[in-house]
């Protein structure tokens, strides 16, 4: 017997259905109401329960009450265990993180979340990557790595992790827009932690290439290689991100795994820094920046490492730029280019072209950098 | 009763016998051949043929073969035979990359005739002329498929000999006295892989070129990875996607000019022979997989070979020993003055070296050509009816002519459906079809790799698709169908990832028994 906890997001998408970037305040919500929207969340959230299968009969459920999911399992015949909580008429965003944090507590073995990017956040916030998720997609903004492709394909992820051969994890970010910037034109996305989620490995794996290696082991392949070729008296900046954080880790530093950290000589010059804090370290002899795309759109700079500003990436210098990224996090591009988006329109065209991406202990690949 | 001439599809199951290992049906003191005692008037002679062995060199337990009859041996081995999908009993071509073609049965027969098998590679070269006369013919023969100007037979496969052409490109710099300098080899991810590892081995750095926007291999990423640290260029043309470089001459001057070498993967030609050369190409260094294009066969383990061929200036690198000929005979060359060394026992694997030199004197040049021009058409009927196909795509360089293969994705049907690739493919063997499951790297989601060469009539490649079309249609109609299969073939569904594990597999009889005793895996 395993259990799935299961969070719904009663709200998530309702604002994208009425033309709304999201649906995050409640101002937005009573304007997506206003123009009509209904909830969407609970029907897709049992569109990938129903995709579970037979396996359901070996599955028990903790859930939160009433529409945050108990009403949706109970449509479908389950009997779930709920969690004792006060949820009115309206459900928030506290709500959201309060089932997860018992969630937690109590264990589960899958938590399942219907909503969008702002309900991963929600969740990461209690979990962090200590319990497996999966997001059902219900949301208006999916920017964050962590959502199936779409419900029912998400009901038999679950499945397959579950009760499947193998059990397959891995780390991804979680980011979330500022919808009223995004309203007026901006992006401005924020990385808000990192969420352990099951995956289908590589469909079916390559025999040729023998046992494959898990993406945890390239990361610590190419953090190696870095480390060993660091050089003493440069001053590194360390953008965040689970590559990156290896490399803190080899080094034996504490990070930040959101943040953006200084490294010289080995040792720790600062951690979760702002964009002044690395201009006022810059100016002392020869630096240099290492960081990983981080998003799905593979965004190396303006996307939740904005301390990494224009400013400074011309301090350092474009060829003192060492960009890491495993071979999957590139194939996940898809052919599309890495992109900058540092605040400087003249500072991103700048940045553009071809650059050596560490993708193993010693191995690169070229790849090409554009602006957005 | 047969197939539906309709629908092309087969009643198709395959038997199942549900065989025991063969170390499980021996029974002790039960013998396939009774060996008789010697005459007393040998033993008189020579003694029991024992007793002068060296006791150091005497077993002390019998070794532990399975005991069995021969009538007992011949049905075991029928019954696996029965249990399998070989090249000459489906439409192989679901095993992209792979060049499964035609393998004409005289050319075993040539391979196993006495004049050939009673041969030994310890004789006295006036003694093997004939082997030796076929090894140079077969030289001559890649020579001028490749426009290249000399050929080892010592590498045993693909990779092999690309592990031949990284430790030449090591020799050739080292002669110049940039080695150390020269330590980055750059390929294309949808290069053969074996051009990376076999690199990898040698201890170069690997530099990994994407394609460009539009899906066609990049050649300015490949200008920006160049420098005064190029040891070579490995390259696959047309790549594991079907999509042909034609820019490729640009590729080897950009090499060229930064003082590299350029090694070209031809495990695979099928697709250009008589159209493209090597040389023309700018290549330094290539090899053929005789077992592939050849036709010597494919034999997923062996035996096979990779040529491997050399310019003029490097030459002196190649392995030895080369077949020299001085007008009154042949003989074996050991005298390279900067040769990588003996990479191979012997010859070479010369069952291979027979086949692919009877193959090519059938076809002759026309014949070569046309194989060539055949596999491409072949590949490109198959490409427009697999692409007619709901949920299936061919990503990168969308809309252009492929050449002998196709890396297909089933993306859209996975996402529609969730039947993926594994899928299909377990659900083929229902049908009597094969598909392979490796498209390394996994760039294209969900991928499928046809290839289906010269060999495979309309009528095949009809039924093919027609299996293709039907398992797409169930999986809209039916999904769990498709997700439980196979439900006609000689296992339930196995586990892809158990392949993965070294624990769970075993090749031998007694790692078997090891890893169950072990627990690592259940007996049987």
């Amino acid at each position: 017997m395993k259990t799935i906890g299961l969070i719904v997001n009663p709200i998530a998408g309702m604002g994208g259905k009425v033309g709304l970037k999201g649906t995050d305040g409640e101002d937005t919500l009573a304007r997506a109401r206003t123009l009509g929207a209904s909830p969407e969340s609970p029907r897709r959230a049992a569109e990938a329960l129903r995709a579970l299968g037979p396996v359901t009969e070996r599955l028990s459920f903790l859930t939160a009450p009433g529409e945050m999911g108990e009403k949706v399992l109970r449509r479908l015949g389950e009997d779930p265990v709920v969690l004792e909580m006060e949820v009115g008429d309206r459900t928030f965003a506290h709500h959201t993180g309060e089932a997860a944090a018992r969630m937690r507590a109590r264990g589960v073995d899958l938590l399942l979340f219907a909503g969008g990017d702002g309900t991963a956040r929600d969740v990461v916030a209690q979990v962090e990557d200590q319990v497996v998720c999966l997001g059902i997609p219900t949301g208006v903004k999916m920017h964050s790595a962590v959502f199936a492709v779409n419900p029912p394909r998400g009901g038999e992820l679950a499945a397959e992790y579950l009760f499947g051969d193998a059990e397959h994890t891995r780390t991804a970010e979680v980011m979330d827009v500022d919808e009223q910037a995004l309203g007026e034109g901006h992006l401005s996305a924020t990385l808000f932690g990192y969420m352990t989620v099951p995956f289908r490995r590589g469909h079916v794996q390559g025999l040729k290439a023998g046992t494959p290696e898990d993406e945890r082991a390239v990361q610590r392949a190419i953090a190696g290689g870095i480390v060993r070729r660091m050089e003493d008296g440069v001053t590194y900046v360390v953008g965040p991100g689970t590559t990156t954080a290896e490399i803190m880790g080899l080094l034996g530093l504490d990070f930040s795994l959101l943040g953006v950290d200084l490294v010289r000589n080995r040792t720790l010059l600062g951690r979760d820094l702002s964009e002044q804090d690395l201009l006022d370290h810059l100016g002392e002899g020869p630096s240099s920046i290492i960081v990983t795309p981080v998003g799905g759109q593979g965004f190396l700079f303006g996307r939740g490492n904005q301390p990494i500003s224009a400013r400074v990436v011309r301090r350092v210098g474009r060829e003192r730029l060492i960009i890491v990224a495993t071979p999957d996090k590139l194939s996940s591009l898809r052919g599309e280019p890495l992109r900058v988006d540092s605040g400087d329109a003249e500072t991103d065209q700048w940045l553009t072209g071809y650059y050596r991406v560490a993708s193993g202990f010693s191995d690169c690949s070229i790849y090409r950098v554009a602006a957005t | 009763m047969g197939m539906d001439l309709n629908t092309k599809l087969r009643k198709f199951h395959q038997a199942k016998w549900d065989e025991p290992i063969i170390f499980e049906l021996s029974r002790p003191g039960e013998r396939g051949v009774l060996m008789p005692t010697a005459d007393p008037g040998i033993e008189e002679a020579v003694g029991d043929g024992i007793s002068s062995l060296p006791s150091n060199m005497v077993r002390k337990d019998p070794p532990a073969l399975p005991e069995l009859g021969q009538m007992q041996v011949l049905k075991h081995f029928l019954r696996l035979s029965q249990e399998n999908l070989g090249a000459d009993l489906n439409v192989d071509i679901g095993q992209g990359t792979c060049t499964m073609k035609y393998s004409p049965k005289i050319n075993e027969q040539f391979a196993t005739a006495p004049k050939f098998t009673e041969v030994h590679p310890l004789q006295p070269e006036e003694s093997v002329q004939g082997i030796l006369q076929i090894i140079h013919e077969l030289d001559l023969f890649l020579r001028e498929i490749s426009g290249l100007d000399r050929f080892s037979f010592q590498p045993g496969g693909g990779s092999h000999a690309i592990l031949g052409m990284a430790s030449m490109v090591r020799a050739y710099h080292e002669t110049n006295g940039e080695g150390d300098q020269r330590d980055e080899i750059i390929t294309t991810i949808f290069s053969h892989p074996s051009d990376y590892s076999a690199a990898s081995v040698l201890g170069y750095k690997v530099i990994n070129l994407y394609p460009d926007a539009d899906g066609m291999p990049d050649l300015d990423a490949l200008k920006a990875a160049v420098s005064e640290r190029t040891a070579a260029l490995f390259i696959t043309n047309p790549e594991d996607t079907g999509i042909y470089n034609a820019r490729i001459v640009e590729f080897t001057q950009a090499v060229h000019e930064a003082g590299g070498l350029c090694g070209y993967d031809q495990a695979n030609a099928n697709g250009i022979l008589g159209i493209t050369r090597a040389k023309e190409a700018g290549f330094d260094l290539c090899f053929f997989n005789l077992h592939k294009t050849f036709s010597s066969p494919h034999g997923c383990g062996g035996p096979g070979s990779g040529a491997l061929g050399a310019t003029e200036s490097l030459r002196p690198f190649l392995p030895v020993p080369l077949v020299e000929s001085d007008g009154s005979g042949y003989f074996l060359d050991y005298d390279l003055p900067s040769t990588i060394g003996k990479i191979r026992s012997f010859y070479g694997v010369m069952p291979a070296v027979v086949k692919a030199w009877s193959w090519i004197r059938a076809l002759g040049a026309e014949g070569l050509e046309e194989a060539a021009r055949v596999a491409v058409l072949n590949n490109n009927y198959l490409f427009r009816k697999v692409m007619e196909i709901r949920g299936a795509s061919a990503p990168y360089a969308e809309g252009r002519h492929r050449i002998e293969q196709v890396r297909y994705s089933w993306e859209k049907l996975f996402e529609e459906t969730g039947v993926g690739t594994w899928d299909i493919t377990c659900r083929l063997a229902d049908f009597g079809m094969h598909m392979w499951s490796s498209h390394h790297p996994f760039v294209v989601p969900e991928p499928m790799t046809l290839e289906p060469t010269e060999s495979y009539s309309k009528a095949e490649l009809d039924e093919y698709i027609a299996v293709l079309e039907q398992v797409s249609k169930e999986a809209y109609e039916n999904p769990e169908l498709v997700k439980t299969a196979p439900h006609r073939s000689v296992t339930r569904r196995p586990g892809h990832d158990t392949l993965d594990d070294p624990d769970k597999w075993a090749v031998t009889w007694r790692s078997y028994l090891k890893k169950c005793a072990e627990g690592k895996r259940d007996r049987i």
